[in-house]
């Protein structure tokens, strides 16, 4: 499918990354946004707001974030592409219905400019520090997709790129932006809407007598209706069966979460996508995602001008985490370096599939700044040593 | 070539727009890479304020200013707190009427306008940024004045245009951008030296 | 062979009966008048949606036979706000409890009422938690005993009546599962009603509360409705707090006109944009009227 031109600004503009994922959302063909004003994000609201009357959606700001997330689910019932979008305090706000979105299969858009934490933390400034959160916050077992752009450019890209996700799998797809890649202005080139490739949800056509929300054949994901068409379903955040109706049994749960976990993990190959550099000889591996990949850059040239052998792989796909190629990559490289503006997340997934392997580096950082390039050189060169 | 600004006055004066259509007249009409950062804090007006601004021939991987190649000063508060932060020989950008640069700033270039005069001259204090913005076009020659004057539209309010228009041509005559070169350096320099 | 079917049997999901209810309790009675509502006004059950949230009233949305939604605790208006926004030609009701309508999700509540949405909240009022085994709730009324106010309730409980007034809603009415014919023909106006409008529903829980507080079992809840209810259409909603085995004021309350969200929303953008901008949900929101 390709873009509904309505939303699609297609041209070159200087934008912030915010600014980005609110044109990258519509031309996506998000029309429905629920969201509550937190730092760093308003921005995304606010450009959509100004954006969506003419691209024949509705904007609404919910009284929290609690009925953000909860409007949105509502909405994409509706038959609408739906996103919100918050930081901090917020996400966790989130959690809740975001898990509802999990069990009810909802596709849908979270997007959080990550900020200082915890609690208040750093309402202005940068952190890294809940990713974790997108991939374990809402109780209950689960797998989740997740995004990281670095740009303002890819906040445009990578945000339709999440809406197809959510469609496919029919699964909320966290867009983890940071204050930094949020607040940062580039050139964002929109391209013309016959080139933007869209993915809509697999819509039911059988009978309607023979609809059951929750059968799949073949993909793990099941076919979804609208509210309004006649098919008169039922969707409960309590665990189903096939006919949607709760059941409290434990054949019930196991089959319902083994789906919800497979339809993710049996297609993570498909799902990730990673940006590689120098890899292949490397010794020293740097793994990074959102800010921190721009940040590390530095770091890696000068280490490379001092005859060190170091690569860089850009996770661009966080959730579901690129295993097997770490795995494989473990037994090549000396050394995984990771920097994050946190004080250890996605380090631990790469030192879990590095299997003692290859030593893992973590560069911390606190939050509020990004990190000094000369710090993750110094790790660079301790890990080549 | 990677050359770091730092645009800076006080909240209300325009100067995240200053880095925003110069970066965006970089990235946009003068084929080169241009990202602007801007500092945010709880206050919405008033106290030093800055928009940050690197651009470059190529790709950008780190974002952010390091210690500028151009500081662009509309207020002494700004200049008092970013004026430490400069490279050796940097060009210091100032709006003469209300910055005071004292006897610091031997070892930069610096450029005065009385930006803020000349706006008010014209009718309005607001276009006081884009007088800047013509001097900082003509005295830095970083970005083509083409590419400026295709900046401005669409990145100031549209009933404002043509009187921001009309700012960033005074400025940029009064840079010397007309004749080719700029007059004012040294006498600026002077005023400093002795005040 | 002869068939028996249930009258309801349209709209309710058969498949799914025995319900979990207790004996005495009133929310299949509340159920029952949704479903007679929905027949009486004709609205098409295709474009009919019910939205829940948690609690033994939150089941409702899982028997019946139509577009329904089992949300979260206290969630359901914002997930019914999303739902009607999304696609403005769905008649939605929120038919959920007191304690998932105002103490967990309290403040969808008011902003609901506040944005006029056009939704129709069904909120049966048994004043206490019922699935969780009979914990205080913002509705019940002091001195009445509950497993977490042991020695009795001593906070000031919400009077919805007057909250959802004071809110904005454009229909305010109160009625018993006992006033049957009177409840189901207050819900066939809310569900006519556009704007956000509400019915708070006096429901006995026996097994929890009633028992409890010596008002006794189902039946005698329901005699004490019919010796303590007072009929008061228009009462001033400040006026009819419901105190503890005391008089209970019903009526409809509040029948007004405002403007709801989408309308306000179009006619506003409508003034900005002129005709840059088309009126979102216009054409379709009017077919449920016909």
């Amino acid at each position: 499918m390709r873009a509904d031109p309505k939303g699609v600004l297609t041209g070159d503009h200087y934008l912030d990354g915010d600014q980005a994922c609110a044109e990258g959302a519509l031309a996506a063909g998000c029309r429905f946004f629920a969201g509550y004003p937190i730092t760093p994000s308003t921005e995304i609201a606010e450009r959509f707001a100004e954006r969506i009357p003419e691209a024949a959606g509705v904007f609404v700001q919910m009284e929290d974030e609690l009925a953000s997330m909860a409007a949105v689910l509502g909405a994409a019932w509706g038959g609408k592409k739906a996103m919100t979008v918050t930081s901090g305090p917020g996400f966790s706000l989130m959690m809740e219905n975001i898990g509802l979105g999990v069990m009810m299969e909802v596709p849908c858009v979270v997007a959080n400019v990550q900020r200082g934490g915890p609690s208040t933390g750093l309402p202005t400034l940068p952190g890294q520090a809940d990713m974790m959160q997108a991939r374990w916050g809402s109780h209950g077992d689960y797998e989740i997709i997740a995004l990281s752009p670095n740009s303002p450019q890819e906040c445009f890209d990578l945000v339709i790129e999440a809406f197809n996700l959510s469609e496919q799998y029919r699964v909320p797809v966290m867009f983890m932006m940071d204050e930094c890649v949020g607040h940062l202005t580039e050139k964002v080139s929109i391209p013309r809407p016959e080139s933007i490739e869209i993915v809509d949800r697999k819509w039911y056509r059988g009978r309607k007598e023979n609809y059951l929300p929750y059968a799949v054949n073949g993909d793990l994901v099941p076919a979804m209706v609208k509210a309004g068409d006649g098919y008169r379903f039922h969707a409960t955040g309590l665990t189903h069966d096939e006919r949607g109706y709760p059941s409290t049994t434990w054949q019930t749960q196991e089959k319902c979460v083994h789906r919800l976990v497979n339809k993710i993990r049996q297609n993570a190959e498909n799902i990730i996508k990673v940006e590689k550099d120098n890899v292949d000889d490397a010794d020293v591996l740097v793994v990074s995602y959102g800010i921190s990949s721009r940040v590390a850059v530095p770091a890696i040239q000068q280490a490379r001008q001092q005859g060190i052998r170091v690569g860089h792989l850009r996770l661009i796909t966080v959730w579901p985490f690129p295993e097997k190629m770490i795995r494989e990559l473990a037994g090549r490289v000396k050394a995984f370096v990771m920097p994050e503006i946190n004080y250890g997340q996605m380090v631990f997934e790469v030192e879990r599939c590095a299997a003692g392997k290859a030593e893992t580096y973590l560069v911390p950082h606190g939050g509020g700044w990004v990190h000094d390039p000369k710090n993750i050189l110094q790790v660079i060169e301790a890990a080549a040593a | 070539m990677l050359t770091e600004i730092r645009f800076s006055g006080f909240g209300g004066q325009g100067i995240i727009r200053c880095g925003y259509i110069v970066g965006k007249a970089c990235a946009l009409f003068d084929n080169k890479y241009a990202t602007m950062a801007q500092s945010f804090g709880p206050e919405a007006r008033g106290s030093a304020c800055s928009s940050e601004l690197v651009v470059s021939d190529e790709r950008i991987f780190y974002p952010y200013m390091t210690r500028p190649h151009i500081l662009v000063a509309m207020s002494q508060d700004a200049f008092d707190k970013f004026i430490g932060e400069v490279r050796d020989g940097a060009l210091l950008l100032i709006d003469e009427d209300l910055v005071k640069p004292g006897n610091r700033i031997i070892k930069l270039k610096t450029f005065a306008v009385p930006a803020t005069r000349i706006a008010e001259e014209m009718g309005n204090k607001v276009i006081a940024n884009l007088i800047m913005l013509g001097f900082f076009t003509a005295v830095t020659e970083l970005v083509s004045l083409e590419a400026m004057r295709q900046a401005v539209p669409g990145s100031v309010p549209e009933r404002f245009l043509d009187l921001n228009l009309k700012g960033f041509e005074r400025g940029y005559e009064f840079g010397g951008g007309i004749t080719g070169k700029m007059a004012k350096p040294e006498k600026a320099m002077e005023s400093a030296v002795s005040s | 062979m002869s068939q028996l079917t249930h009258p309801m049997e349209s709209i309710l999901r058969m498949n799914r009966m025995p319900h979990i209810w207790c004996p005495g309790c009133g929310i299949g009675t509340a159920m029952t008048a949704l479903a007679e509502a929905l027949n009486k006004t004709q609205i098409p059950l295709d474009k009919v949606a019910v939205v829940s949230g948690i609690g033994c009233t939150g089941r409702v949305a899982g028997y019946v036979k139509l577009d329904s939604f089992h949300t979260t605790h206290g969630r359901a208006i914002p997930f019914a706000t999303g739902l009607k926004l999304a696609n403005p030609e769905l008649k939605v009701v929120v038919f959920s409890g007191d304690g998932d309508l105002v103490a967990i999700g309290g403040n969808h509540f008011i902003h609901a009422a506040r944005r006029n949405m056009d939704i129709a909240v069904f909120c049966v009022n048994n004043f206490t938690y019922g699935m969780t085994g009979g914990q205080l709730a913002p509705t019940t009324p002091p001195p009445a005993t509950s497993t977490t106010t042991p020695y009795g309730a001593y906070e000031q409980p919400f009077n919805l009546a007057h909250l959802a007034d004071s809110a904005g809603a454009s229909y305010v009415a109160r009625w018993t599962v006992l006033h049957i014919r009177r409840l189901t023909k207050s819900m066939t106006e809310a569900l006519q009603k556009k704007g956000f409008s509400f019915v708070e529903i006096i429901c006995p829980c026996p097994t929890l509360y009633g028992r409890r507080n010596r008002i006794g079992d189902g039946l005698q809840e329901m005699q004490f409705y019919r010796d303590n209810c007072i009929i008061q259409h228009g009462a001033d909603t400040r006026t009819i707090d419901i105190k503890f085995r005391d008089k209970i004021v019903i009526g409809k309350f509040v029948d007004r006109e405002r403007p709801t969200f989408l309308d306000a929303l179009n006619s506003r953008l409508l003034e900005a944009l002129g005709n840059r901008y088309e009126p979102y949900g216009k054409v379709t929101e009017n077919a449920d009227r016909n």
